[in-house]
């Protein structure tokens, strides 16, 4: 009999005042009991939506099925079968607009917790430690992946369990791409991270940190060099600014910069670590995404006394998961919606004394299906302000377009690559993740990677 | 893990580190940078790349010692390593098709303005090298700047080399005695730049400044590097470090220079103490 609870089992947090003043994890997880109490409000449909919601159909009903009889191990294959992070992806994975959206509970009361139920499971295997290598036969064919991101790390891995020398460079110091430098340790605790990364050293995966496709090594070399094909998944890097006046005084910041100082760099460790951050008093985030939640969330843990997130449509268009934003709130991060920057106001010293806004109203729908935020004339007002956290977008970094000439992109700076099989304008060439998208999920990132090292492995065994 | 196969102590607060990366080595051209991190909780910092040999694989950095990354790394001796050491990053200069350029350093610049230098005299160009010191103990590279110019100005603040003055004095003396350059290169202090920019702009000289502005990934990626150059936002760390001298905002520049001038303070600060206890 299932449970017919018409709300999920809670997960155990950190409490918010507590939490908003150390950079640990927030949600600390079910416990056994809890797992399995969760578990049993799955109906295990007949026609399940949720598997169709999950970009790369994980089987849920089967392992929540397997979660209530107490086979957590079991419950672990059943996910790695198509999932190869699901530590991360139970923490950071948009559930409501995926596999629990669809999720039949969810019409009257809340959805299974499957994000959550995935993470248990997940971690319970970490902790165990008796993650199996599965034996590979090595097929003595070389492929190239550049970014150690979700999507190169999916498609590294997948490649490896079939046999292939897998290289995978990296830009920076450390593989991971924005696991590591973009969401903050209070949300994904980069020792997971690292775990899933050693995973793939141990299936054979090689990584080159500190190198920088386009500059140390172009992809035409990397043919030369005997790589047989290539996957991008280099990210969305290319931090965009709002282009209004005051944008280059001190104390303003992309996100990119302000998380990367304090994930990547641990600045919120400084002096211990030498990378600095300068946080004022009263800081502004420009967003209404994930990246804005974190920047937010990490400026009140920093000792800021007043961070606010400024948006320029309402709460519901906002594009952060729910849980994001709920947990920002318990924070004390206060929402100052339908508000649009219009200037940045100079100290006299080159520092930010304040920022001036407008207000807004939403119009008709646009493109993306959400109503158009509209200035209302003269309802200008500065918001008291030191800080001022740029969030509203990234796109893909030029660099790898600039150096490999007949790679065709869009006009944003996407890569155009087929949806179905990742493959580019160049022949062994394949991209996916934000380089193709622009900024989405790790989820999706993660789906492209593995599509992609289907392909290409079709395409090497066809060239034989 | 990359190895110091050279270390070099050029003055008191100057040193010289050939490092083997023999990838970067093999990519690098002037007007290029690395950056390099010492140790795990160290800070990423750009350098230019003062000099490589591909064929022995080596990259060379000059750096001054300004602060604790700096101070930290210049304890290393040959034979041990940098933890992390990427590049070659930036675009590099654009030397081609010039007959002859005044090539300006100052102070630590002169690292810089070395290699275009050395380019230049390759190529063919006619170069002359001016390069500025606050006096004669912190003269840098002279035998090098000498071997790759076909004129060698170095002129020092004190005068205690024996001709005193700023670059711009030597570049203005220069042109008084009737060289006509096709194009000055102007490396060293934001200030120096700016000096050297005002007076090339009066006489329609292009300019051309190598920015060193605070990075941290030096791939585009973080924006902190931005400057405006001709009205728009730029990242020195890809689109540069070297701009024309005469759309820079250096006010901006010098301003965004000192964003973090407290905390590198305090960073050095009890860097200095650790190692006064040490030293007990």
């Amino acid at each position: 009999m299932p449970n017919m609870s018409l709300n999920k089992v809670k997960m155990p947090e950190q409490a918010p005042n507590v939490r908003n003043k150390n950079f640990e994890e927030v949600s600390l997880g079910y416990t056994k009991e809890m797992a399995i109490e969760e578990a049993e409000r799955c109906l295990n449909c007949k026609n399940p939506k949720c598997i169709e919601g999950c970009p790369v159909n994980v089987k849920i009903p089967d392992f929540i099925g397997r979660i209530a009889s107490g086979d957590f191990d079991g419950a672990y294959d059943v996910i790695s079968e198509t999932n190869a992070l699901p530590a991360i992806c139970g923490r950071v994975c948009p559930q409501e607009n995926q596999c629990e959206g669809k999720c039949v509970r969810a019409i009257k009361g809340e959805s299974v917790a499957i994000g959550r139920l995935e993470r248990f499971v997940a971690d319970y295997k970490m902790n165990k430690g008796d993650k199996k290598v599965p034996e590979i036969k090595k097929n003595g064919h070389k492929v190239a992946v550049i970014g150690a991101g979700p999507a190169g790390l999916t498609c590294a891995g997948d490649l490896a369990k079939m046999g292939y020398d897998v290289t995978v460079f990296e830009a920076f110091h450390t593989p991971g791409g924005v696991l590591m430098y973009g969401i903050p340790q209070f949300r994904l605790p980069k020792e997971i991270v690292q775990e899933e990364i050693d995973f793939l050293s141990k299936l054979g995966v090689e990584i080159r940190t500190n190198s920088v496709v386009g500059r140390i090594v172009s992809i035409d070399e990397l043919f030369e060099e005997g790589y047989e094909a290539v996957f991008i998944g280099s990210g969305a890097g290319l931090p965009s600014f709002m282009k209004i006046e005051g944008e280059n005084l001190n104390g303003v910041y992309s996100a990119n910069e302000f998380l990367t100082r304090i994930n990547l760099m641990k600045a919120y460790k400084f002096p211990e670590y030498d990378t600095p951050i300068r946080i004022g008093k009263n800081v502004a985030v420009l967003g209404g995404g994930n990246v804005a939640m974190d920047a937010a969330r990490s400026a009140k843990r920093l000792g800021a006394e007043n961070v606010y997130i400024v948006y320029r449509r309402s709460e519901d268009e906002m594009p952060a998961r729910k849980e994001e934003v709920h947990h920002a709130k318990e924070e004390e991060t206060q929402f100052v919606l339908l508000t649009n920057p219009t200037r940045i106001i100079d100290d006299g010293e080159g520092g930010v004394s304040g920022m001036e806004c407008i207000k807004m109203q939403l119009g008709e729908p646009d493109a993306s299906g959400r109503r158009r935020p509209e200035k209302i004339e003269n309802s200008e007002f500065v918001l008291n302000v030191d800080t001022v956290v740029v969030a509203i977008g990234q796109s893909p970094n030029p660099l790898i377009k600039k150096t490999t000439p007949n790679l065709e992109t869009q006009k944003w700076g996407g890569i155009v690559a087929d949806e179905k099989t990742g493959a580019t304008s160049i022949k062994g060439v394949y991209a996916g993740g934000d380089a193709v998208t622009g900024a989405a999920t790790v989820i999706l990132a993660m789906g492209s990677g593995k599509t992609a090292a289907k392909s290409i492995d079709e395409y090497i065994k066809g060239l034989q | 893990m990359y190895k110091i196969v050279k270390k070099q102590i050029l003055n008191d607060t100057v040193t010289l580190m050939e490092i083997y990366a023999p990838a970067v080595a093999k990519k690098a051209k002037p007007g290029q940078f690395i950056i390099l991190r010492v140790n795990e909780t160290g800070e990423r910092i750009p350098l230019t790349i003062a000099d490589f040999d591909s064929e022995k694989g080596t990259v060379t950095i000059i750096f001054q010692i300004v602060g604790k990354t700096t101070s930290v790394l210049n304890q290393l001796s040959e034979g041990e390593y940098i933890l992390d050491f990427v590049g070659p990053l930036g675009t590099p200069s654009e030397l081609d098709g010039l007959k002859k350029v005044a090539v300006i350093g100052g102070g630590l610049g002169t690292a810089i303005a070395y290699p275009q230098a050395k380019a230049l005299s390759k190529m063919g160009t006619e170069v002359h090298l001016i390069a500025g010191f606050r006096c004669r103990d912190l003269i840098i590279l002279e035998k090098e700047m000498k071997a790759v110019s076909d004129k060698t100005v170095i002129v020092t603040d004190d005068g205690s080399n024996g001709n005193k003055g700023f670059v711009t004095t030597a570049l203005d003396k220069l042109l008084a005695e009737g060289n006509e350059y096709d194009m000055v290169v102007a490396i060293g202090p934001l200030m120096m730049m700016r000096a050297v920019c005002n007076m090339t702009k009066e006489k329609n000289i292009k300019t051309i400044v190598s920015m060193n502005p605070v990075m941290i990934d030096g791939t585009g990626m973080c924006g902190c590097c931005r400057l405006t150059v001709g009205g728009e936002t730029k990242f020195a760390c890809v689109d540069g470090p070297d701009f024309d001298g005469h759309q820079v905002d250096f006010e901006e520049a010098i301003r965004r220079s000192r964003m973090f001038k407290m905390e590198e303070q305090q960073s050095r600060d009890e860097h200095c103490n650790l190692m006064k206890k040490e030293v007990k």
